[in-house]
């Protein structure tokens, strides 16, 4: 499996670690990336909200480029990822955008470059089944609220590889994880994206409102896919606090971070030092839990420590069985690592 | 009998139209878009008033609004009208007719952000982050607000003080150049 990876300008700085932690999975995982060579800035809200030309152009450039590769594209960054798929989507179903973008470049797009989420790349190329085989360290029990926002579902005719309303394919990979995705309603409520810049009262509005309802739900860390999620509620959670009212200190790691964690790989190539909200004590209570497993297998290990949910001890309990019995048949097939 | 919902200006529902490729005139006031905003405790005016307003070509009453601003293009308005029109794209359209027709913003913020960010990855083919900050804390006044963030985000490689190389800057200056020409030919 090989793509064309546009990594954006995000994940060169405040999102370096969501750059890290994807490459570290998907060579963990034989998902083979090369950089589109002189990628340049998907134009991002500020070009579709000021100039329509350019707000196509820009992706156009990069797919222009990509298709010379003849590799499919990946991005990490969910706002790139729906810039590139609009410029398709426009460029496939207007024949005057088309013009106009090629114009505008000097070259030829005829709109063809498949362009993939990470996510989608993960749970629907390799699978599921992939990824449960390579998991080395269970994030036994670990209860993740998994924050889709806008641009992974929305709008569907663009963007869509899961239901916009209620997305689960970020929550299926949490539970291969071993993980356990916690019910929550706020899966594709908006953080405010890049209004973090211009108006941080909005945004410490509704990021108190997501991590208030994370906390609701049991949740003892947020999962997320986007840069600017990860930004508006980690780095933006003490403005948040601030403004709205107490919260408990909630994590918010990007989703290549966890599965980085499951697949063994460390946390310091994984960037997880560099969150605002420290995961240290998430990583202390997962590794007394994988400790106990290892030290007597069949035994149940203690629940992380967290606000509590009905019924969630009793799921622990058969997950962790089932994670201890799998790891071990797994690893005595030597499918642990690289498949 | 005088009528008061009466505007003068000229026909902005068919430009609107033109610019975005959805059809507003077939909002019917459902106020689905409205009910799903998650910006809209903080607007002026909510997306389904926007969008009649616009029905009735109120120019200097939507293109002076704070709310076609304070989108955050989340699409959830777009997803979910049961009539298919992409309000997301109407708030667009709006803020650049704004710009164009020299509108008075009540709030120039999002202005100001468009024009650094852009700026930026005109002049280095990609975003620097901290210069876009930099030009944008100059443009809008705004310079206190999350300087106390760098040291932190510099402590963790976050944010750096020198643009980095690659993006062809040249290349992307040209279809600048180009892009603003075909949006003055339309």
């Amino acid at each position: 499996m090989k793509y064309a990876f546009f990594p954006g300008c995000s994940l060169e700085s405040t999102a370096w670690d969501f750059d890290h932690s994807t490459r570290a999975v998907c060579g963990a995982l034989g998902i083979e990336l090369e950089d589109i060579p002189n990628w340049v800035c998907c134009g991002s809200t500020p070009a579709h909200t000021s100039n329509a030309s350019l707000a196509v152009a820009l992706p156009v450039m990069n797919l222009q480029k990509a298709q010379r590769m003849n590799d499919p594209v990946m991005t990490a960054c969910a706002s790139c990822y729906a810039r590139l798929r609009t410029a398709n989507y426009k460029v496939n179903n207007d024949p005057a955008e088309r013009k106009r973008a090629e114009r505008i470049t000097g070259k030829p797009y005829d709109g063809s470059v498949p362009v993939h989420h990470v996510l989608d790349v993960l749970v629907n190329h390799l699978g599921i089944d992939s990824i449960r085989a390579a998991v080395r360290k269970p994030l036994a029990g670990l209860r993740v609220a998994c924050y889709y926002g806008c641009l992974l579902t929305r709008p569907p005719e663009v963007v869509a590889f899961d239901d916009p309303e209620h997305p689960t394919v970020m929550d299926n990979l949490m539970a291969a994880l071993g993980a356990e995705p916690v019910d929550w309603p706020y899966k594709t409520e908006c953080c405010g994206a890049s209004l973090s810049m211009t108006h941080v009262n909005v945004v410490s509005r509704l990021g108190h409102r997501l991590l208030s309802m994370a906390q609701q739900a049991g949740a003892q860390c947020i999962a997320v896919a986007c840069p600017l999620c990860q930004v508006n509620l980690d780095l933006r959670q003490a403005d948040a606090r601030a403004a709205h009212g107490e919260l408990p200190q909630t994590p918010v790691l990007y989703i290549t971070q966890l599965l980085g964690l499951a697949l063994g790989i460390s946390p310091k190539e994984l960037g997880i030092q560099s969150l605002s909200v420290s995961a240290e004590s998430l990583l202390t209570s997962l590794g007394k839990i994988m400790s106990s497993i290892k030290s007597e297998p069949g035994r149940v290990a203690p629940a992380v420590p967290g606000p509590t949910r009905p019924g969630s001890d009793e799921k622990t309990r058969h997950l962790l069985h089932d994670l201890t019995n799998a790891d071990s048949a797994d690893m005595a097939a030597g499918a642990g690592g690289k498949p | 009998m005088s009528n008061l919902l009466q505007w003068n200006d000229a026909d902005l529902a068919g430009e609107i139209q033109r610019r975005s490729g959805t059809k507003v005139l077939a909002c019917f006031q459902c106020h689905k878009c409205s009910t799903g905003c998650p910006i809209g405790p903080d607007m002026d005016l909510l997306p389904s008033q926007i969008m009649r307003l616009v029905q009735l070509s109120a120019e200097s009453e939507v293109l002076g609004s704070r709310a076609i601003w304070l989108c955050a293009s989340c699409e959830a308005c777009t997803t979910r009208c049961p009539q298919g029109i992409d309000i997301a794209g109407v708030m667009d359209a709006l803020r650049m007719l704004a710009v164009e027709r020299k509108a008075a913003l009540p709030d120039g913020r999002g202005r100001q952000f468009n024009r650094s960010f852009l700026g930026s990855v005109r002049r280095h083919g990609r975003v620097f982050e901290a210069g876009m900050l930099a030009m944008y804390k100059l443009r809008s006044g705004d310079l206190f607000t999350d300087v106390g963030k760098l040291p932190q985000m510099m402590a963790k490689g976050k944010i750096s003080l020198f643009p980095r190389r690659g993006g062809n800057a040249k290349e992307v200056r040209e279809v600048f150049k180009r892009a603003e020409e075909e949006e003055r030919n339309q």
